[in-house]
C-alpha cells in the first residue's frame, strides 16, 4: 500500500487520489505529517482519499436462482453502495483517517470496543466486499485439499462443521454475520457469529468465509425462511475456491503445523 | 403485514413457549446453568412477542382513525415537551434512521419523572430494559422484515408513511391511564 499514483480501475476499492501534488501524499502511515505539510496550500488543491464500490467477481444475475438478480441489485447496488457513500461522506470531514487500507480502517475505527462513528460504514463495506467474494456461481459442494484437511482436523468432519455453521446462522439474534475464521492465537478454525457490522478482523482473526444474516440479504428471495437461505448458501453458493486462496494467505501469518525440527 | 404477523410474530411465540418449557424443566431440576443460558432466548423471543403485541395495537387503518393526532392530554404533553407533533415525528424518524441493525423506536412515558421520551431498543429488547419506569405509548418496528417487501432499503420512506396509520387513540388511553 505505498503507491500514490494510482489509476482507478472499476474493481478497486483502494484510495483514489485526485488532484494530488507530485511532491505530496507519500507515506500512508504518517497522516499527521501530511496534514502539516499541506496546511498552507489547502486552498490551492485538496487531497481526497475515497473508497470505491467494488463490483462482485461475477455478473449480478450469475447467482440465480439461489440469489436473485433483484437481491443483488438491492443488496449491492443499494445497501453496499450506501455504506460506501456514507463512509466517504464521513471521511470528507475527518483527515486523520485518510490513508488507511480498508483492513486498517476497520481495526482503527473499532477503537478496541468503543467504535468511532465511521466504524459501522467501514466495517460493513469490508464485510460486503468479503461476502461477495465468498460466493461464486456453481459454488457449494465440498472444499478440497488443505482447507478440507484443516476443517476435518478442527471440526472432526465436514458434516460437523456444516451443522455448526448452519446452527450459528439460525441462532443469531437480530442482524449479523456468520463466519468461518482462522483463529490466530489458537491456530485453528472456528465458526463465530457477530452482531450488526462487527467483523473478526477486529480481534485479529482471519476470516475465511462469511454469510450475511441481515434480513435484507435474504428477505426478497426467502422471506423469513432463514433455514432455506442458509442451506442454499452451503449447497450452491459458498466459494471454497475463495476459501482456499484465503487459507493460503492466512498460512503466512499463522503457523498451522508443527515445525519439523530435525533432531541432530 | 400477513407475513409479519403470521410468520415472524408466530415464530417468536413458538420459540418463547419452547424456551419457557425448557425453563420449567430446568427449574424443576434446579439446573442453574441451563436456567441462565435460557435467559437470552427468553429475552429475545419473549421480547419479540411483547413488542409485536404492542405494535399491532399501535396501528389502525386510516378509516378507523389511524394517523389522527391525539387532541387530549397526550397531544398537549407532546406540544409542551417537543414543541410540536412535527418535531416529535422528526425526532422519532431520526432515531429510527440512525439505528444500526435491528431494533425498535418508542415513544415512552417515564412514570417516575412524568415525562415523555423517545427511546430506541436493540433487537427485541423490550422497552423496560431501558428503564423500569418506562411505559410504551407506541413503538415502531425498524427490523428490516417490517418494511423490506414494500419499501426495500428506503427506511426513511417507511418511517415517513407509518405515521399515517399510528393509532393515537390507543396511545392516549395508555398515557392517561399511566400518567396518574
Amino acid at each position: 500500500m505505498g503507491s500514490c499514483c494510482y489509476s482507478p480501475s472499476p474493481s478497486s476499492s483502494h484510495l483514489l487520489a485526485t488532484d494530488f501534488f507530485s511532491w505530496g501524499f507519500k507515506s500512508s502511515k504518517l497522516p499527521f505529517l501530511q496534514k502539516r505539510r499541506f496546511d498552507r496550500s489547502q486552498r490551492a488543491s485538496k487531497i481526497c482519499g475515497y473508497y470505491g464500490l467494488r463490483t462482485p467477481p461475477y455478473k449480478l444475475d450469475a447467482l440465480e436462482p439461489y440469489m436473485s438478480l433483484k437481491t443483488l441489485e438491492m443488496h449491492w447496488g443499494g445497501h453496499h453502495r450506501n455504506y460506501v457513500e456514507g463512509l466517504n461522506k464521513q471521511l470528507e470531514k475527518n483527515d486523520i483517517l485518510y490513508g488507511f487500507t480498508m483492513d486498517e480502517l476497520v481495526k482503527v475505527t473499532y477503537n478496541n470496543g468503543n467504535p468511532l462513528p465511521e466504524f459501522n460504514n467501514a466495517a460493513q463495506v469490508w464485510n460486503h466486499d468479503f461476502f461477495w467474494e465468498s460466493m461464486q456461481p456453481g459454488g457449494g459442494d465440498m472444499p478440497k485439499l488443505g482447507v478440507l484437511q484443516q476443517i476435518e482436523k478442527d471440526f472432526g468432519s465436514f458434516t460437523n462443521f456444516r451443522e455448526k455453521f448452519v446452527e450459528a446462522a439460525l441462532t443469531l439474534f437480530g442482524s449479523g454475520w456468520v463466519w468461518l475464521v482462522l483463529k490466530k492465537e489458537e491456530r485453528r478454525l472456528a465458526v463465530i457469529k457477530t452482531s450488526n457490522g462487527i467483523c473478526p478482523l477486529v480481534w485479529d482473526d482471519i476470516p475465511i468465509i462469511s454469510l450475511d444474516m441481515w434480513e435484507h440479504a435474504y428477505y426478497l428471495d426467502y422471506k423469513n425462511d432463514k433455514g432455506k437461505y442458509v442451506n442454499v448458501f452451503m449447497n450452491h453458493l459458498v466459494s471454497w475456491n475463495a476459501a482456499m486462496a484465503r487459507m493460503a494467505r492466512a498460512e503466512a501469518f499463522v503457523n498451522l503445523g508443527e515445525p519439523k525440527i530435525p533432531i541432530a | 403485514m400477513q407475513l409479519h404477523h403470521q410468520k415472524h410474530h408466530q415464530t417468536y411465540i413458538t420459540n418463547y413457549n419452547k424456551a419457557l418449557e425448557q425453563l420449567d424443566q430446568a427449574l424443576a431440576k434446579a439446573d442453574s446453568s441451563s436456567i441462565v443460558q435460557l435467559q437470552s432466548a427468553i429475552k429475545f423471543n419473549g421480547g419479540g412477542h411483547i413488542n409485536h403485541s404492542i405494535f399491532w395495537k399501535n396501528l389502525a387503518p386510516i378509516r378507523e382513525g389511524g394517523g389522527e393526532p391525539s387532541k387530549a392530554s397526550l397531544g398537549w404533553a407532546i406540544d409542551t415537551q417537543f414543541g410540536s407533533l412535527k418535531a416529535l415525528i422528526q425526532r422519532v424518524n431520526a432515531e429510527g434512521a440512525a439505528l444500526q441493525g435491528s431494533g425498535w423506536v418508542w415513544l415512552a412515558l417515564d412514570k417516575e419523572l412524568k415525562k415523555l421520551s423517545v427511546q430506541t431498543t436493540a433487537n427485541q429488547d423490550p422497552l423496560v430494559t431501558k428503564g423500569s419506569a418506562l411505559v410504551p405509548l407506541f413503538g415502531i418496528d425498524v427490523w428490516e422484515h417490517a418494511y423490506y417487501l414494500q419499501y426495500k432499503n428506503v427506511k426513511a420512506d417507511y418511517l415517513k408513511n407509518i405515521w399515517k396509520v399510528i393509532n393515537w387513540k390507543y396511545a392516549s388511553e395508555v398515557y392517561e391511564k399511566e400518567n396518574l
